[in-house]
């Protein structure tokens, strides 16, 4: 039987596509440590120059808020559209604004 | 490359669950929304996904062993060049696939012990051999391109880890398909030696390609869970017909013949009507009587035995190195 302890960590890939763009996840790989996750991330998502830079942290150092929670988290925003400009009508002949 | 949805014989357990958190969870994959790994889900639908998607993987891995068999004998450095890259991209499904399914809370050892132990099925494909090079010109014409009718679907599978996974693959999957149809083409106007070839890897891979759309509708019986879980979007039959009828053009256009005597364009239905496929030939390379599904598997075997050594020393070092920078701090 597989032996959870003898199996390499797991790593979160995120992958800049070009200058300017932020990181964004890609996947994950198994890697013994930083050097070799990283080794491994460029092998597995950027074949065809899908990226300029990499980042790599150990899955289980990410902290996620909980899908329960959704709903006290996100949804008091729901009923704030004044913090979008299209809730403010102006009249037409006002430019610039 | 593709998996077969082999497993569809049995119908997946219903275990009890809270009937309210199933309904919303029913819900909301009928609305077309993405299921995230730490989101309640059934049961019986994450064993369904665990298993689709480490056979998926599976059978990315074992796909690279009739194709890497060639790496070494491409008539060209060109042909060598693509055959390597084209195998590695296999390589990186299997493993964009393997990550997405750990998401789901089985590791990457377990699924390759379920391979190994033959607990886990890969696509029955990869169980037929590659005797001549225009095999590979066939696999990646046929086999992709079948691989492809099935995949573009799953990149709206209801699980995001497999759609997402599915979307890079499928970016990747056309060039595999054109780079065998172009192997095909080249020999289909070459020597007579060489058409004959190419006509002949057609005539092997034809029905095995057909097959790899898994069982008829009415044989599968996890197909209507499947649909309704959205980890599925269209029957075996439906994109088998589809497969048909764009391949069978392509074929004639390089003056190829498909060999199915009752093939024919039926006005009726806009769709080719085509022969039987030998589901006997197809339950028995399920069963693992494939011409060389003991090969594959052990060539696996060894693979992961030989490396063993390797990923317990990998560790090990690292191990040793974190520790000596704890003592040193």
């Amino acid at each position: 039987m597989s032996d959870p302890s003898k199996e390499w960590p797991l790593w979160e890939v995120f992958v800049r596509g070009k200058g300017g763009l932020s990181h964004r996840h890609a996947g994950s790989v198994h890697a013994v440590d930083a050097k070799m996750a990283l080794e491994h991330a460029r092998d597995t998502y950027t074949r065809r120059m899908e990226g300029v830079s990499l980042w790599v942290l150990p899955s289980a150092q990410i902290v996620a808020s909980d899908p329960g929670d959704a709903g006290p988290l996100f949804e008091p925003a729901e009923d704030k559209v004044y913090r979008h400009p299209t809730f403010y009508k102006i009249p037409d002949g006002i430019t610039h604004i | 490359m593709y998996t077969t949805d082999m497993s569809g014989n049995k119908k997946a357990e219903v275990v009890a669950e809270d009937p309210e958190e199933l309904a919303a969870f029913e819900a909301r994959v009928a609305n077309d929304e993405f299921i995230e790994p730490k989101d309640w889900m059934p049961e019986a639908y994450r064993k369904t996904l665990v298993r689709q998607m480490s056979q998926h993987a599976h059978s990315e891995i074992v796909g690279m062993l009739p194709e890497g068999n060639w790496i070494s004998r491409a008539p060209n450095l060109r042909r060598k060049a693509i055959l390597l890259a084209k195998v590695q991209d296999e390589g990186g499904h299997g493993l964009y696939l393997y990550a997405a399914a750990e998401t789901l809370g089985t590791s990457r050892d377990e699924m390759t012990e379920a391979l190994l132990s033959g607990k886990a099925k890969y696509s029955t494909i990869f169980n037929y051999p590659t005797l001549t090079w225009a095999d590979i010109g066939a696999i990646g014409w046929l086999v992709d391109g079948a691989a492809i009718m099935n995949q573009v679907p799953l990149q709206r599978t209801s699980y995001g880890p497999y759609a997402r996974a599915m979307v890079r693959i499928c970016k990747e999957e056309s060039f595999h398909q054109r780079q065998g149809y172009e192997i095909m083409m080249h020999l289909a106007v070459g020597t007579p030696e060489q058409k004959r070839m190419a006509q002949d890897a057609l005539n092997r891979w034809w029905w095995p390609s057909l097959m790899m759309f898994g069982p008829p509708d009415e044989k599968s019986p996890n197909t209507a869970q499947s649909m309704r879980w959205r980890i599925k979007r269209d029957t075996n039959d439906e994109l088998r017909q589809k497969f048909v009828d764009i391949t069978v053009p392509q074929a004639e256009a390089i003056g190829l013949t498909v060999p199915d005597d009752k093939l024919k364009w039926n006005e009726e239905r806009g769709a080719y009507d085509f022969g039987e496929v030998d589901w006997e030939e197809f339950a028995a390379v399920v069963r693992g009587e494939g011409p060389v599904a003991k090969e594959r598997l052990q060539a696996r075997q060894k693979a992961w035995d030989d490396g063993a050594w390797v990923r317990e020393a990998a560790r090990v070092h690292a191990e040793k190195r974190a520790n000596a920078k704890v003592a040193a701090e």
